[in-house]
């Protein structure tokens, strides 16, 4: 195996994503499921990516891996990670970091884990790929993880089979076969979505205390704000592909600037609040990938669109810094932005 | 898993038992139902010409005017315990199993079955071998490459397997490959020998089956490639070849294992026309000669250790499923 040799242009961040794009060529036309993003990431941090369905978060974390059909889908840009770059590098180079330094948990731990195969044989699978031990070591190694993510009586469970497992046990199993081989990059796709709610909790706890003590990036994929305001130091918010808001937790919670990100705390259900009141959800359905709106990928959808003076329908906005740090692709003046968060958009929200 | 094997063999065992009425009553009811007298039938078993006195005598020889049960009750006895056979002034005791003797032969049934079997078996081990791997393996391969001319031709191939009847690509074989024709070596004497003169007879049983299968594990394979815990194989850096060899054809076996139970059925309609083809001295050639001759105890026979053998085979791939996929169990 080459050693990848450090580019000059390398960037110093742990990750980093320049321009990413991932195009599907279709019957139909070519879906442009990421368009042109970028993020960093560092070490110990957490990266949270929201959006709707469709905004291609998933197709950035399989892209991050490695994982799209080189047949199917097109890709381009830059992902590095740790100093080596990866859209370019040999598929069985990628492959070699796979489970290994960069790891996935997916969505939904039941169909994610293979029925014909134990539990533990699973683990001790994804373990004995990157390490040359024997099975005991790794089953051995397989208990302790389990006992590791909060799984009772491990040394019993490990032989058993995934659909003797509760879906929140599923997974800490996942988690377990994902951490086993201490990957520095723990991507999680939408690991909570298909839990109860009181499992949840749990789950982004058990995530939370592992990056700790692991020292791990974490990139964590949701369409769910309370995920993201749970565990993320930064968020990047996509529509249709591209980055609209891109910064820290708290800027993106406290003053948000994108009219999307507005729809989207808006529609996020909250406890404290009175029941009866109704949620503000988002008019309109997110875009189709073949045929984005030209301009601005959100324009038909916004507010304040008229605001722009015709500049959203022709021109796709620049993602700028508004504030240290914190990243808008719009077209309304910053002043604009802030004035009608405080005085129009924040105290609706408020007010329900 | 005990109890489940327990319950699955007392299935099997009354299952053979319905098979065996069955079979007793459509060879000895059913002419009744036509309206044949008991004259009639046991006028079948005497030979061209009977005189009265041989027709009664062969009558009350065999018990023909006994209950139907009576003569069920006489046949399991045989199968069970043997029974003794009186023709003109010799008795002689038949040994379990007992299927009676081929009146036009004057001879116990189950030796000759005994006989016969290893034709059958090995025909039917080795095609069904040929056609697993044959057809398990094109079929991946046309998965993997999927619209490719390897594919089409694959699938066109396997068409035409399904189409072609064996008496025809059998004869083709015989005429074109070996016109010499094929014998039956045991195995225990000369294996070479043995799978040679095989080969062909099992290449044509194979090809009626495995074109099924290719088809199947295709299907199989292009839907479990796209599941979610082949995704997660591959995130945990699994090189392709496990990922397909391993997670992917495990999946494809629960399918492939259902039909195989199926056509082990079907295997021995198979084999009636590839042992006639190629006269191989099996028990398929055994029953077509038996039902021309019109000799019922050799029909009964051989019929009714078809059906012991379908069974057992069903009962074999039942348990082979609780192998095969865990979540079968606990059921």
């Amino acid at each position: 195996m080459t050693v990848e040799i450090t580019r000059p242009d390398a960037p110093d961040a742990f990750v980093a994503v320049r321009d990413l794009r991932v195009h599907f060529p279709t019957e139909d036309g070519l879906v442009r499921s990421v368009d042109g993003l970028s993020f960093r990431l560092d070490r110990g941090r957490t990266l949270g990516i929201v959006g709707e369905s469709g905004s291609g978060k998933s197709v950035t974390s399989l892209a991050v891996l490695g994982l799209h059909n080189r047949r199917t889908a097109r890709i381009s840009g830059e992902i590095w990670l740790d100093g080596e770059e990866l859209v370019a590098a040999p598929p069985e180079r990628v492959r070699a970091l796979r489970g290994k330094k960069m790891a996935m948990i997916f969505q939904d731990p039941l169909s994610s884990m293979h029925p014909y195969y134990t539990v533990g044989a699973q683990i001790v699978e994804a373990y004995r790929i990157h390490n040359d031990v024997s099975r005991k070591v790794a089953r051995k190694h397989a208990i302790e993880m389990l006992g590791r993510v909060g799984i009772p009586q491990p040394a019993r469970r490990v032989d058993d089979y995934p659909h003797q497992f509760s879906g929140g046990m599923r997974q800490r199993a996942m988690i377990a076969m994902a951490l086993s081989c201490d990957p520095e990059l723990l991507i999680a796709d939408e690991p909570t979505t298909a839990l109860d709610v009181t499992v949840q909790a749990q789950i982004l706890d058990l995530i939370r205390d592992l990056q700790r003590d692991f020292d791990t990036a974490v990139i964590v994929i949701t369409h769910d704000l309370g995920v993201v305001a749970e565990l993320a130091d930064d968020v990047l918010v996509m529509y249709a592909g591209r980055a609209v808001e891109y910064g820290g937790a708290d800027d993106l919670f406290e003053r948000p600037e994108h009219p999307y990100a507005w729809g989207l705390l808006g529609s996020m259900p909250r406890l404290d609040r009175e029941p009866a009141e109704r949620l503000l959800p988002i008019r309109g359905t997110p875009p189709s990938l073949i045929n984005v709106p030209p301009g601005c990928a959100f324009h038909p959808r916004c507010a304040y669109c008229e605001l722009t003076g015709g500049l959203s329908t022709t021109e796709v906005p620049p993602l700028t810094e508004t504030a240290g740090g914190h990243l808008v692709a719009c077209h309304l003046a910053p002043e604009k932005r802030r004035e009608i968060w405080e005085n129009d958009v924040r105290p609706t929200l408020e007010s329900r | 898993m005990v109890a489940y094997i327990v319950r699955r063999v007392i299935g099997a065992v009354l299952l053979l038992a319905i098979t065996t009425m069955v079979t007793f009553g459509i060879f000895f009811l059913v002419p009744r139902l036509a309206g044949q007298t008991t004259d009639q039938i046991a006028a079948q078993y005497v030979g061209r010409d009977p005189s009265p006195e041989e027709i009664t005598l062969t009558k009350r020889r065999l018990g023909l005017d006994d209950p139907l049960v009576v003569q069920y009750g006489r046949f399991v006895k045989g199968l069970v315990a043997g029974t003794d056979y009186s023709y003109g002034p010799n008795t002689e005791f038949c040994p379990p199993p007992c299927f009676g003797y081929s009146f036009k032969y004057q001879r116990a049934v189950w030796p000759d079955l005994v006989d016969r079997f290893p034709v059958t078996l090995s025909l039917a081990v080795g095609a069904a071998a040929i056609w697993l791997v044959a057809g398990v393996a094109i079929g991946v391969l046309s998965a993997l490459r999927k619209g490719t001319v390897f594919d089409r031709a694959a699938m066109i191939t396997a068409l035409a397997g399904v189409s072609l009847p064996i008496f025809f690509t059998g004869l083709l074989t015989l005429a074109f490959i070996r016109p010499e024709g094929v014998v039956f070596v045991p195995f225990t004497e000369n294996p070479p020998a043995w799978a040679g003169n095989l080969l062909l007879p099992w290449v044509t049983l194979a090809f009626l089956f495995a074109a099924g299968y290719a088809r199947l594990t295709r299907a199989t394979m292009l839907e479990t490639v796209g599941e979610d815990y082949i995704r997660t194989a591959r995130a945990k850096g699994l090189p392709e070849r496990t990922v397909i060899g391993k997670h992917a054809l495990r999946a494809t076996m629960t399918p492939t294992l259902t039909m195989f139970g199926l056509d082990l059925g079907l295997l021995l309609g198979g084999a009636v026309l590839t042992e006639s083809t190629y006269s191989l001295p099996g028990l398929g050639k055994y029953a077509v000669d038996a039902i021309r001759q019109n000799d019922l105890p050799q029909i009964l026979g051989v019929t009714t250790l078809a059906a012991f053998f379908i069974v057992v085979a069903n009962l074999v791939v039942d348990l082979l499923y609780a192998v095969v996929d865990p979540r079968v169990r606990l059921g």
